[in-house]
């Protein structure tokens, strides 16, 4: 039997983790949820792994330091010793003070911009993409779940029909997709 | 209801009992003449500390200039006789301060626990915080401490001005005489009106914690939430008159003891101190009570706000420490970086030390989401922060009242001691008076469903 799809759309985010946690009680597999907004406590509910995105924006971070530092040195003191305000103009450390701004920005930004590539990246996103939310609505109030199945979904229905439902459709899988 | 149990009350009484034996052989020991007090120099010099600065002294010895412009000012503060007995005045003057110091810095530590916990607790207040009202009695506990504080930074005032030390040099009229600096800013210091001023301070903030402890206490017996929509109203008014009388306590009760350098963002600094010791002490004092079988609704979601908080106002100390220094530091103004040439040369190791407690520690081991749930994280952490600002006061104070006769030694201990002793006394004392819960506050089911 081909495999179909079942879209449950709910309007409130409460009704929508109360649903997530039923389902997933009576052993469905969740496939996806679209939310307009990020749903506090849903990835707990969906049973996800945390994110290892901290520790590379952690990495990222050091990154930027390192970088930082190199290219101060390069420029201030290595390349072309500078003179401002009468400070020592051979010696990294003891102009550090004055770098330091520098140093705290760039580990920012890299920390920053190579976290959100990174999630871009990983999330398989990029400029022109099309959409991969099933109804626009997904933008705007309504919560979707989706569960792909392949017996006649009669017992899976029954067990969203009991959550607090707003609507459930059944997409058969077009195969060329 | 949590009961003050007979342990704590005798060891905070031993600490005591131990600390005012420290501070009266400090007081005891110091010297009453200027041929002591060059006798205890010279027999210290066998001092490991002592010989660290010395060799440091050799590695800035090509900042000559500097240390020219730092060793006329030290004069100038002194020159009122010849001008080699008024160096001799001056080094009695810093042995005799020094049990004074170790007093007063310990002293206004131990207020600016319970004053960084009072804005703490208003700002709760103001901003109707869902998560922390499970935390109203533990904080109100803490500020208990407040008026026995401040009273006793009121006293050591009251005795500063009436000359039974020199902690505040611009209060000795034969110094005043001849240091037009200080001339041009006696109207604002001068004795009775630094008086009035700190009456006025402790006066506000007491009164407020009074009627915000009152309606608070009350909110837990009434129908309607009248009392909680007052302490609101008291709680933001309260915050306004803070901001502003403690950014003027900061200069009065501390950049006053060097009377010649001013900061403008120095209220701020002192504030991100004792705000980010205060919230250290809330988590102690709630992971102790936790540890004890109270407070049983407070889950790891709440002492995690409370490590959030102590690493961003680490980080916010931090940033205005820096943003201090190096405004000054590239300038380079005389009268401005002899400040930072004292600290940096004569209290090396207590300066640039407190930037590793105070900064790198918390940035490193708060920095992880898990590590802020786990308690004895929170209570190392928590250690390092308060001693790094203890030193951070001690480096507020002791270089414009001892110079570099400084030392982490009986005095200074005991200080520490003593006033550790008074406040947990106190806290505990207060926190047994009331039930721990706040049951009547509006907020209360949300602050214990409360969930990160």
């Amino acid at each position: 039997m081909s495999e179909k799809i079942l879209h449950a759309v709910y309007d409130d985010d409460d009704k929508l983790i109360e649903a997530v946690k039923e389902i997933r009680a009576s052993n469905y597999k969740i496939d996806e949820v679209y939310t307009p907004f990020p749903v506090h406590g849903l990835d707990k509910a969906l049973g996800l792994e945390p994110t290892r995105l901290a520790i590379l924006s952690f990495i990222y971070g050091c990154i930027g330091f390192g970088f930082a530092i190199f290219m101060m040195n390069y420029i201030m003191i290595a390349d072309w010793p500078q003179n401002i305000g009468g400070k020592p103009s051979f010696s990294f450390l003891e102009n550090m003070p004055s770098f330091v701004p520098i140093i705290f920005e760039l580990t920012v930004f890299f920390a920053a911009h190579l976290m959100v590539i990174t999630f871009y990246l990983r999330s398989k996103l990029w400029p022109f993409k099309d959409a991969e939310n099933p109804i626009p609505e997904t933008t705007d109030d309504k919560f979707l779940i989706e569960i792909k199945f392949h017996d006649d979904g009669k017992d899976l229905k029954a067990v969203v029909e009991k959550t607090d439902v707003l609507e459930i459709r059944v997409i058969e899988n077009k195969d060329s997709k | 209801m949590y009961k003050f149990t007979k342990n704590i009350k005798i060891f905070s009484l031993t600490l005591i009992f131990l600390g005012a034996l420290g501070l009266g052989y400090g007081f005891y020991s110091a010297p009453s003449s200027v041929e002591e007090a060059k006798e205890m120099v010279s027999n210290s010099h066998g001092d490991s500390h002592e010989e660290e600065f010395l060799s440091h002294d050799e590695d800035k010895n090509k900042d000559s200039h500097e240390k020219e412009v730092a060793h006329s000012n030290s004069t100038e503060l002194g020159s009122h006789s010849s001008p080699d007995s008024s160096h001799d005045k001056h080094l009695l003057n810093q042995l005799q301060n020094r049990p004074w110091a170790a007093l007063y810095v310990a002293a206004l530590f131990f207020m600016m626990l319970s004053l960084g916990t009072l804005a703490f607790y208003a700002i709760q207040r103001a901003s109707q915080a869902g998560w922390s009202p499970i935390l109203f009695r533990v904080m109100e506990g803490i500020t208990a401490y407040l008026l026995p504080g401040t009273l006793i930074i009121l006293i050591i005032l009251i005795l500063s001005s009436m000359h039974l030390n020199h902690l505040f040099v611009w209060m000795d009229p034969e110094v005043v005489e001849h240091d037009k600096i200080i001339q041009a800013k006696s109207g604002y210091l001068n004795s009775p009106f630094l008086i009035a001023r700190a009456i006025f301070y402790i006066l506000g903030w007491n009164l407020y914690r009074y009627y915000s402890r009152k309606l608070s206490l009350a909110q837990d017996n009434s129908n309607d939430i009248s009392n909680h929509k007052k302490n609101f109203q008291i709680s933001a008014g309260f915050l306004a008159f803070f901001i502003v009388t403690e950014s003027m306590m900061s200069w009065d009760w501390i950049m006053s003891v060097d009377p010649h350098w001013f900061s403008t963002l120095f209220g701020w600094y002192v504030f991100a101190s004792m705000f980010v010791s205060g919230i250290t002490v809330i988590a102690l004092v709630t992971i102790y009570l936790k540890s004890k079988g109270y407070l049983e609704k407070v889950n790891h979601n709440h002492i995690h706000d409370l490590g959030k908080f102590m690493f961003g106002v680490s980080i916010f100390w931090a940033y205005l420490w820096f943003s201090q220094f190096m405004l000054i530091w590239y300038a380079n103004i005389p009268e401005e970086v002899t400040y930072f040439i004292t600290r940096i040369e004569d209290y090396n190791l207590p300066f640039f030390g407190m930037i590793a407690l105070n900064l790198i520690f918390p940035f490193l081991l708060l920095m992880n989401s898990d590590y802020k749930r786990v308690n004895w994280f929170i209570v190392m952490t928590g250690i390092i922060i308060l001693i790094g600002h203890y030193i951070d006061v001690f480096n507020m104070i002791m270089p414009g009242t001892v110079g570099d006769q400084w030392f982490i030694g009986i005095p200074e201990i005991s200080g520490i001691l003593f006033f550790s002793g008074l406040f947990i006394y106190v806290v505990f004392n207060s926190l047994s008076k009331v039930p721990l819960e706040p049951s009547g506050d509006p907020l209360i089911k949300e602050s214990e469903k409360f969930e990160y």
